[in-house]
C-alpha cells in the first residue's frame, strides 16, 4: 500500500481489447484511490469482466497501461497479478469442490514442496485473518459442503492470504441471501478500514449506492462515466447504463384474481440421488395474478418448475383448470402440458430453453413442432416456421432481427426474447417463468416485464420463480418463500419487505425475532447447499 | 488344495497384477490431473516392444528398460500434445495411440527381426532376473531335504521363499509404488495441484499456477509407469515381444482404477484382485463345480468378466475426477 493517498491504487490508461470483430473494450481509463470501494456498473456484455479479467492477467490489453501504485506494471497472467496485489473474487467460485478450506486457501501459495508445513502456517494465519476481518470459516471443512455465502468468505480469505490489498468482486451478491449479501458488505467496509482498496463488479444499482465510494459507468465497451456515488441516485446511473430513460419500477395496475388455474396439493419430489426436493408443496393460483415464488437458488424452486413443465416425475395432486395433471409416465411429458395449456420459460435458457447452435427459426419449432401450422404433409414446413419467426422477432423487437442467426449470437437479453416469444405467442392459460432476467441487460428487463404483466392483464395465470427479490417484489401479487422443498409462508407484496422476506428465505418463520447472522448461517448450511 | 498350491497361485497373481498395477498407476497420474488416458494399452505396448527388442539387440535388459520407457513416454507426449496443447478429445487421442502401437509394434518387429512380428526370444542378462532375498534360497533347500527325508513339510516358510522372494526387481519397484504415489498426491504441493487440476483447472490457473505444465508432468509420469509396465511385461513375465502381448491389460488397469477410486492403495488391491483371478484362470484350465464342468475358456475370461461388471457400475459409484476430459480452456 501506498503511503502516499493521492496516488491512485489502480489506474488504467487508454486499455483497449477486441475479440475479433467486437471491441469489448474501447479506449477505457480510469483511476482507483487506495482505501476507496470503487463500483463498476453495466449491463452484461458491457465489458466489465473483460477488464477485470486483463487486470487479473487472463486477458492481455491490445493497447493501453496498467499502473498499480503509480508504477507500470505487466501483467502477462494470474501469478503477476497476485504478486501486484491483486486478488479477485469471481462470479463462478474457483474453488476445488473436494477439497478442505485449507487446501483451497494454500494452492498455489504453498510454503515449500512438503504440504505439511504450509497447512500449519496457512492455519495459523488464517485464525488471524478470520478474527481480524470477521470472516469465519471451519478451515476443515470440505467446500461441497458450505453453502455459497461461506465459499464466498473463502475466496476472499484466499486473496486476503495472498496479500492482496487491491481486492476486485465480480457480481459478489447474485448467488447470497438478502442477509448474507449485508454480511458480505460489513466485511467489505471492514476491509476498506484497513485501507484496501476495492473494486466491486454488479449489476445492482442498490448495491453501488450502498457501498461503493465512486462508481463508473461501462457501456458498449467504454466507460461512459465515472463519478462520486455521493453525486448521483440510480436513475441517473440506470440512464448512464443503458443510454435512455428506463423505468427501475414495473408498472402494473393491482391484479383481478379470478378463478383457480392450477392447484397444486402435497407435491412431493425425490431426485436421482434420493435426495428429498420438495416435501409437500400446496399453492394455488388464479388466472390474472402473478405469483412469485422467492428463494435462494437450490431450495426446490426449480424442481418445482421441472415438476409443472412436464420434465420430472413427482407424487402429488395438481389440476389445471379443474382436470388432474397425470405427474408420472408417459403422458406426464413435456409436450402434453404444452397441449394442456401451460406454456413454460425454464430457468436456464441455454440449456433447457434454446439449441444455441440452432438458427432462430428453428427454435422456435421447440415443444410445438407438432403444430399442423409448422407442417407439409409429413414433412416440416421450414418456409412456415421462418415466417412465423420473423413475425415473433419484429412483435418482440428482437435484435438483429434476423430469424437466419444462430441463437448463440443473439445477446443474452434477446435469447430470452426469442424464448419469451415462442412461449407466450401460444396464448397460454398458465405461463410457468424461472429467472426471466437472468443475464439481461437492463433495457430488456423492462420490456420482458411489461409482457409478463400484460400476459396477467389478459386474464391468464403466471407462475414467478427468481432469486432476484427485487424481480419477485416488483411484478407479484402474491409473494411464497420456498426453503428446503417447503413453502414457509405467503405474503402480500405490500405488506413484507426485504428482511422479512430474507428471513425467510433462509428458513426463520418466526420473523418478529432478530437472529444473528451467525444462526441464518447455519441454517442454510443445514441444506447444504450448493452454486447452482 | 494344499498351501503350497495356495501359495503358489498367490505367487503368480503378485506376478501377472504387477503390469496392471504400475499401468493403473499410471492411469491415476494422468486422470488426477483431469486427463483421461485410454491409450495406457497403447503405452504398454510400444514399451513392451522397444525394450524386447533393445535388450534382444544389447543384451542389456537396462538398456531394453530405458529403451521402453522413453518409446511409452514420447507417446505419452503425442496424448499431451494432442489433449493438453491442442485441447483434442483425449478419448479419440487415446484410441489412435493403441491403433498406432498396436500396428506399428508388429511392424517394426518384422521388418528388424523377420520372426513374424515378434522379437527373439530373451535369456540370460537381455531378461530381469529374479532377486532372491536374504535367507530364502537356504529356506528352500531347507524345505526340499525335509521332503527328501520324507516328512510332509508344512510349507509356511514357502511364503517367504516363493511369496515374497523371487521376484524380478521390476515387481518390487511396483508396489513401491503405491506408497510412493500415495505420498506424492496427497502430501506435497506437487500433488495438491495435480488432484486440484484435475478437480478444478480454473481454480489452479487462477491461483496462479499453470495448468498446461501440471497436466504434462502428469502425462509424463504416466508414460513412465506405462513403460515399466510394458518393459516388465516382455522382459520380466515373458521372454520377448509377441503381437498385441499386452492383451488389454491397458483396458483393465483401467477398470481397475475405477474400482479402485482413483485411489493409490484402493489400486493395489483392485489389481491383485484381477492377478488373483487371472492366476486361478491359469493354474486350473478346467474344473468342475458340483458335477458340471466349467471350460476352460470361461475360466481364463474372468478378468474381462469382471472388468465388464466393473465397469457397468456394479460396484458403487466411483466418482471420477470433476474436470476429467475436458480440455481446459481459460474462461471469464
Amino acid at each position: 500500500m501506498s503511503d502516499d493517498a493521492t496516488t491512485p491504487a489502480i489506474e488504467l490508461v487508454g486499455i483497449s481489447k477486441s475479440f475479433g470483430p467486437v471491441q469489448a473494450n474501447k479506449d477505457i481509463s480510469m483511476r482507483v484511490m487506495p482505501g476507496t470501494i470503487h463500483g463498476i456498473i453495466g449491463e452484461n456484455g458491457a465489458g466489465k469482466s473483460t477488464l477485470m479479467s486483463i487486470l487479473y492477467g487472463f486477458y492481455k490489453a491490445d493497447a493501453g497501461q496498467v499502473m498499480i501504485r503509480g508504477k507500470t506494471a505487466e501483467i502477462p497472467d494470474s501469478q503477476a497479478a497476485i504478486a501486484a496485489g491483486i486478488g479477485m473474487v469471481f462470479q463462478h467460485f474457483k474453488l476445488v469442490e473436494n477439497f478442505t478450506v485449507l487446501e483451497n486457501i494454500v494452492l498455489g501459495a504453498e510454503e515449500g514442496a512438503w504440504l505439511r508445513p504450509s497447512l500449519a502456517k496457512a492455519r495459523k494465519l488464517l485464525s488471524r485473518l478470520s478474527e481480524d476481518y470477521e470472516l469465519h470459516v471451519d478451515p476443515d471443512a470440505r467446500i461441497e459442503d458450505l453453502g455459497v455465502g461461506m465459499q464466498q468468505r473463502v475466496e476472499i480469505l484466499k486473496a486476503l492470504y495472498r496479500q492482496a490489498d487491491i481486492l476486485i468482486l465480480d457480481e459478489p451478491t447474485g448467488v447470497l441471501t438478502p442477509a448474507e449479501a449485508d454480511h458480505l458488505f460489513r466485511i467489505l467496509e471492514g476491509l476498506r478500514r484497513e485501507g484496501k482498496t476495492i473494486i466491486l463488479i454488479t449489476h445492482k444499482l442498490r448495491e453501488i449506492m450502498d457501498i461503493t465510494d465512486t462508481v463508473s459507468v461501462m457501456r458498449r465497451g467504454e466507460m461512459t462515466a465515472t463519478v462520486a456515488t455521493a453525486s448521483t441516485d440510480p436513475s441517473r446511473l440506470a440512464e448512464m447504463m443503458v443510454g435512455r430513460e428506463v423505468l427501475l419500477r414495473v408498472e402494473k395496475t393491482p391484479a383481478v384474481p379470478r378463478d383457480v388455474v392450477l392447484e397444486i396439493e402435497g407435491l412431493r419430489v425425490v431426485d436421482e440421488k434420493k435426495v428429498e426436493r420438495l416435501r409437500g408443496i400446496d399453492l394455488t393460483l388464479r388466472a390474472g395474478e402473478i405469483l412469485g415464488i422467492a428463494g435462494v437458488a437450490g431450495n426446490g424452486q426449480s424442481e418445482l418448475l421441472q415438476v409443472l413443465g412436464g420434465m420430472r416425475a413427482a407424487e402429488g395432486r395438481v389440476t389445471l383448470n379443474g382436470r388432474d395433471l397425470p405427474l408420472e409416465g408417459p403422458r406426464a411429458g413435456a409436450r402434453f402440458r404444452r397441449q394442456a395449456g401451460i406454456a413454460h420459460v425454464p430457468e436456464d435458457r441455454h440449456r433447457e430453453g434454446l439449441i444455441l447452435d440452432f438458427h432462430a427459426w428453428e427454435n422456435v419449432a421447440f415443444g410445438y413442432h407438432d403444430d399442423p401450422a409448422y407442417a407439409r404433409g409429413l414433412l416440416m414446413d421450414n418456409d412456415a416456421l421462418r415466417r412465423d419467426m420473423q413475425a415473433k422477432i419484429e412483435k418482440f423487437d428482437v435484435r438483429p432481427a434476423d430469424c437466419w442467426l444462430s441463437a448463440k449470437n443473439f445477446s443474452g437479453g434477446n435469447q430470452q426474447k426469442i424464448v419469451i416469444a415462442r412461449e407466450l405467442e401460444r396464448n397460454p392459460d398458465l405461463l410457468l417463468v424461472g429467472q426471466p432476467t437472468r443475464g439481461v441487460d437492463i433495457g430488456a428487463i423492462e420490456f420482458i416485464h411489461q409482457q409478463i404483466v400484460a400476459l396477467r392483464d389478459a386474464g391468464k395465470a403466471v407462475l414467478l420463480v427468481s432469486v432476484e427479490l427485487d424481480e419477485i417484489l416488483s411484478l407479484s401479487d402474491r409473494i411464497a418463500v420456498m426453503f428446503d422443498g417447503r413453502i414457509m409462508g405467503e405474503r402480500h407484496p405490500s405488506e413484507t419487505d426485504e428482511r422479512e422476506l430474507g428471513l425467510l428465505m433462509a428458513g426463520i418463520t418466526d420473523t418478529d425475532a432478530d437472529p444473528t447472522l451467525d444462526e441464518i448461517e447455519a441454517n442454510l448450511d443445514l441444506t447444504g447447499q450448493r452454486t447452482p | 488344495m494344499d498351501l503350497l498350491t495356495i501359495i503358489q497361485i498367490l505367487d503368480s497373481t503378485v506376478r501377472l497384477a504387477t503390469p496392471l498395477l504400475l499401468a493403473c498407476l499410471a492411469g491415476l497420474f494422468s486422470e488426477r490431473a483431469g486427463v483421461i488416458d485410454i491409450g495406457l494399452e497403447g503405452k504398454m505396448l510400444v514399451a513392451a516392444f522397444f525394450s524386447a527388442a533393445v535388450a534382444a539387440a544389447t543384451g542389456s535388459v537396462w538398456l531394453g528398460l530405458a529403451a521402453g520407457v522413453t518409446a511409452s513416454v514420447t507417446f505419452a507426449l503425442i496424448h499431451g500434445l494432442a489433449s493438453i496443447t491442442f485441447r483434442g478429445d483425449q478419448l479419440i487421442s487415446g484410441v489412435a495411440i493403441n491403433f498406432l502401437a498396436s500396428g506399428m509394434t508388429v511392424l517394426i518387429a518384422q521388418d528388424w527381426f523377420s520372426q513374424g512380428g515378434r522379437t527373439p526370444s530373451l535369456t540370460g542378462g537381455a531378461r530381469f532376473s529374479e532377486i532372491s532375498l536374504p535367507g530364502a534360497t537356504a529356506l528352500r533347500e531347507g524345505y526340499r531335504e525335509t521332503i527328501a527325508d520324507g516328512v510332509e513339510p508344512s510349507g509356511v516358510s514357502a511364503i517367504y521363499w516363493d511369496l515374497i522372494s523371487g521376484h524380478t526387481l521390476l515387481v518390487y519397484v511396483a508396489i513401491a509404488m503405491v506408497p510412493v504415489s500415495w505420498y506424492v498426491l496427497f502430501r506435497t504441493r506437487f500433488g495438491l495441484r495435480l488432484r486440484a487440476v484435475g478437480e478444478n483447472p480454473g481454480a489452479v490457473d487462477t491461483a496462479g499456477v499453470s495448468v498446461v505444465r501440471l497436466r504434462y508432468a502428469a502425462v509424463v509420469i504416466a508414460g513412465v509407469l506405462c513403460g515399466l509396465a510394458g518393459a516388465y511385461l516382455a522382459t520380466g513375465l515373458a521372454a520377448g515381444f509377441v503381437k498385441d502381448m499386452t492383451a488389454g491389460r491397458g483396458f483393465i488397469a483401467l477398470a481397475a482404477l475405477i474400482f479402485a477410486k482413483w485411489r493409490p492403495w484402493y489400486a493395489l488391491f483392485a489389481c491383485l484382485l484381477f492377478g488373483l483371478l487371472e492366476a486361478v484362470g491359469n493354474r486350473f484350465q478346467s474344473i468342475d463345480i458340483l458335477g458340471i464342468g466349467i471350460p476352460t475358456q470361461f475360466m481364463q475370461a474372468l478378468p474381462y468378466i469382471l472388468t465388464v461388471v466393473i465397469l457397468a457400475g456394479f460396484v458403487g459409484r466411483a466418482i471420477p475426477p470433476r474436470a476429467g476430459g475436458e480440455p481446459y480452456v481459460k474462461e471469464r
